[in-house]
């Protein structure tokens, strides 16, 4: 998908490098070499005794989009939320296996579960912003949470962020309303804008359109293709043609298995396993 | 499908469509009787409010007259002897207002940290059977706690907390500077505390469990901790509703009366004035349960009615106090309604 002048100026203003305060080494997106940004490997995941997640493995390369596909109850949503530990989080789950990010185990024994999440960004299927907190807070509400105080630091990352979300322009004039007021769209885009501000390597994206009309859906796969260029996105999606449109890669899980992992277009036109080709073309799920 | 193959029942079709068609006069009978019904038990409530203002504005006009509402409630005498009669509400105002003041002090913040043990770190096997036990606690009449704490637990309390916070700060700080009875405002703060703990912990759980996951989930994915999850999601999230459980606390602590006067010292008159935080003193339900058997004369009898219209009005501010609070916060609070 081509980038719109208009968009394209976006994107270079939410780039993380504008910031003096980031730290962070930030890889140049056209010029480096595809790397390894993610490697999953054989994770394992359960729900109480309800096995969910069966030994997958994969890896997701920097800069990209990765769907994960499958019909309700595969799995694909607790493997994203595997990455970021959040699956942990719900009571009686567990998770095992190797989650790598850049050469580091999350699941080390010296890894703590918060860090982690703030390298790994999250938007959830409903919208979820903070009811009580106005627009600018909600999007600030990371930054103040990680101890950042400097107000002039914060006003920027807000408006970086809204703009890397493309709710800039609707919202500029009342950054202090509160953000339940925004349509379903605009929330989620608000939300993409609170993960934003975190300035994370990786964004998980769990069914995020499946709330959304269409119109909505369209800005959110627009923004998801703008937004690769500085981070690595894996996007959960029970919509076929969402993935086709918006992924390079696919991974296809079937009852908490992998069965198969291969560029978006290969999945779609030449699917190696008869399941694969079974349900993208709608026999079944 | 072939044709065919769904057959109709000419003869029950008609039966049906004859009830169909028939009158309806019957049901609607049956619907203005329920509508007259639950009208009725609406308007209850409105004939017992007008009701009871009636009789105890009627009842303390005599008071009023005499010392004049501000009087009354500024007045610091009580005193019912024939010819020199003067009452005053002020030293059981405090009185009331300090007891119930010391049991949302002490009460609240216990209740909100048993709520918040119960719905975000207990595992389901301790939760539920603690849960059960707090609505069992919440079960227990007043009276009961009232004679616990008059047989048993003033004790300790003079002994491991009045004693040493007399002994420790009473020369420094007037507050502390007097010796301590068991029979006093601060026991019975606590014992009003310990009376609205189980009420309100079990109302500041259900709001914290109706706070739903994705909120959590939203403030986690930040990176937030647990505790800093409580505190960006679950307390803003519920504030309204744990609002609403502490003012009922507060509420059930201002009228509560069997209890009080067991142990709070039932002082009479400007020593009522709790001027430290041992005093003895006296609240206006309590003074209205010593005295309303023995009211020798009708302006006493006034009087006593007088203090209820004034605990009448001062539950009235707090609630209406509450609701102005709470509809502010729910304004840019859950789900966006207006």
């Amino acid at each position: 998908m081509r980038l719109s002048s208009s968009s394209n100026e976006e994107v270079t203003r939410y780039s993380p490098q504008t910031s003096d305060n980031d730290k962070r080494v930030v890889v140049a997106p056209a010029t480096t070499q595809t790397k390894i940004k993610l490697s999953i490997q054989n994770v394992n995941a359960w729900f109480g005794k309800k096995h969910a997640v069966k030994g997958v493995s994969l890896e997701v390369k920097e800069n990209s989009v990765t769907a994960f596909i499958g019909p309700s109850g595969c799995g694909k949503t607790t493997l994203l939320r595997c990455i970021n530990r959040m699956h942990e989080m719900t009571p009686n789950a567990k998770a095992e296996g190797r989650v790598i990010l850049d050469g580091v185990d999350v699941y080390d024994k010296s890894s703590d579960p918060a860090m982690v999440k703030r390298r790994i960004g999250m938007v959830f299927q409903k919208p979820n912003p903070f009811p009580t907190m106005s627009i600018h807070d909600n999007v600030a509400a990371g930054l103040k949470l990680n101890g950042i105080r400097d107000k002039k630091l914060i006003n920027e990352v807000v408006e970086q962020s809204l703009k890397g979300a493309a709710l800039w322009d609707e919202v500029r004039n009342d950054l202090h309303m509160p953000g339940m007021g925004l349509s379903g769209g605009q929330q989620q885009r608000l939300c993409l804008a609170r993960a934003l501000a975190m300035q994370p390597e990786i964004l998980l994206m769990d069914e995020p359109t499946s709330a959304l009309d269409p119109i909505a859906s369209s800005k959110i796969e627009d923004l998801v293709q703008q937004l690769k260029e500085h981070l690595t996105i894996i996007i959960v999606t029970h919509n076929m043609q969402q993935a086709a449109r918006v992924s390079e890669q696919t991974a296809f899980m079937y009852l908490g298995e992998l069965i198969e992992y291969n560029p978006t277009r290969d999945i779609f036109k030449n699917p190696q396993k008869e399941l694969t080709e079974k349900y993208i073309s709608g026999r079944f799920g | 499908m072939t044709s065919g193959s769904v057959h109709i029942n000419t003869d029950i079709k008609k039966k049906v469509s004859s009830f169909l068609v028939g009158s309806n006069k019957n049901r609607r009978f049956g619907d203005k009787l329920f509508h007259g019904l639950v009208f009725g038990t609406a308007a209850y409530t409105l004939f017992i409010i007008v009701i009871v203002v009636f009789s105890v504005g009627a009842g303390s006009i005599k008071i009023f007259s005499q010392e004049g509402f501000i009087g009354f409630v500024t007045g610091t005498a009580w005193n019912a002897v024939e010819g020199r009669e003067s009452y005053g509400a002020l030293p059981y105002i405090i009185g009331t207002l300090m007891s119930s003041g010391i049991a949302l002090l002490i009460g609240v913040p216990m209740s909100m940290g048993v709520a918040y043990f119960l719905v975000e770190m207990a595992p389901s096997r301790v939760s539920g059977p603690l849960s059960f036990i707090i609505e069992l606690l919440a079960a227990v009449p007043s009276i009961i706690y009232g004679l616990w704490a008059l047989f048993v637990f003033r004790f300790l309390i003079k002994d491991w907390i009045e004693t040493p916070l007399y002994n420790t700060l009473g020369s420094y700080i007037p507050f502390f500077n007097q010796a301590p009875f068991g029979l006093d405002v601060f026991t019975a703060g606590i014992v009003l505390a310990i009376m609205i703990i189980p009420i309100v912990s079990s109302i500041s759980r259900d709001v914290m469990k109706a706070v739903p996951d994705s909120q959590r989930e939203a403030a986690y994915s930040l990176g937030a901790t647990r505790w800093e999850t409580s505190r960006m999601a679950v307390f803003p999230y519920g504030k309204s509703g744990l609002l609403g459980a502490s003012i009922l606390g507060f509420g059930r602590a201002v009228g509560e009366t069997m209890l009080v006067t067991l142990i709070i010292g039932n002082a009479i008159g400007p020593s009522a004035i709790p001027t430290t935080l041992f005093s003895q003193s006296q609240t206006l339900s309590s003074l209205i349960a010593n005295e309303f058997n023995e009211a020798s004369s009708d302006l006493q009898l006034s009087a006593l009615i007088g203090l209820g219209a004034v605990l009448l009005i001062i539950t009235m501010i707090i609630n209406i106090g509450a609701r102005i609070m709470v509809s502010r916060m729910v304004k840019v609070s859950p789900g966006g309604r207006e």
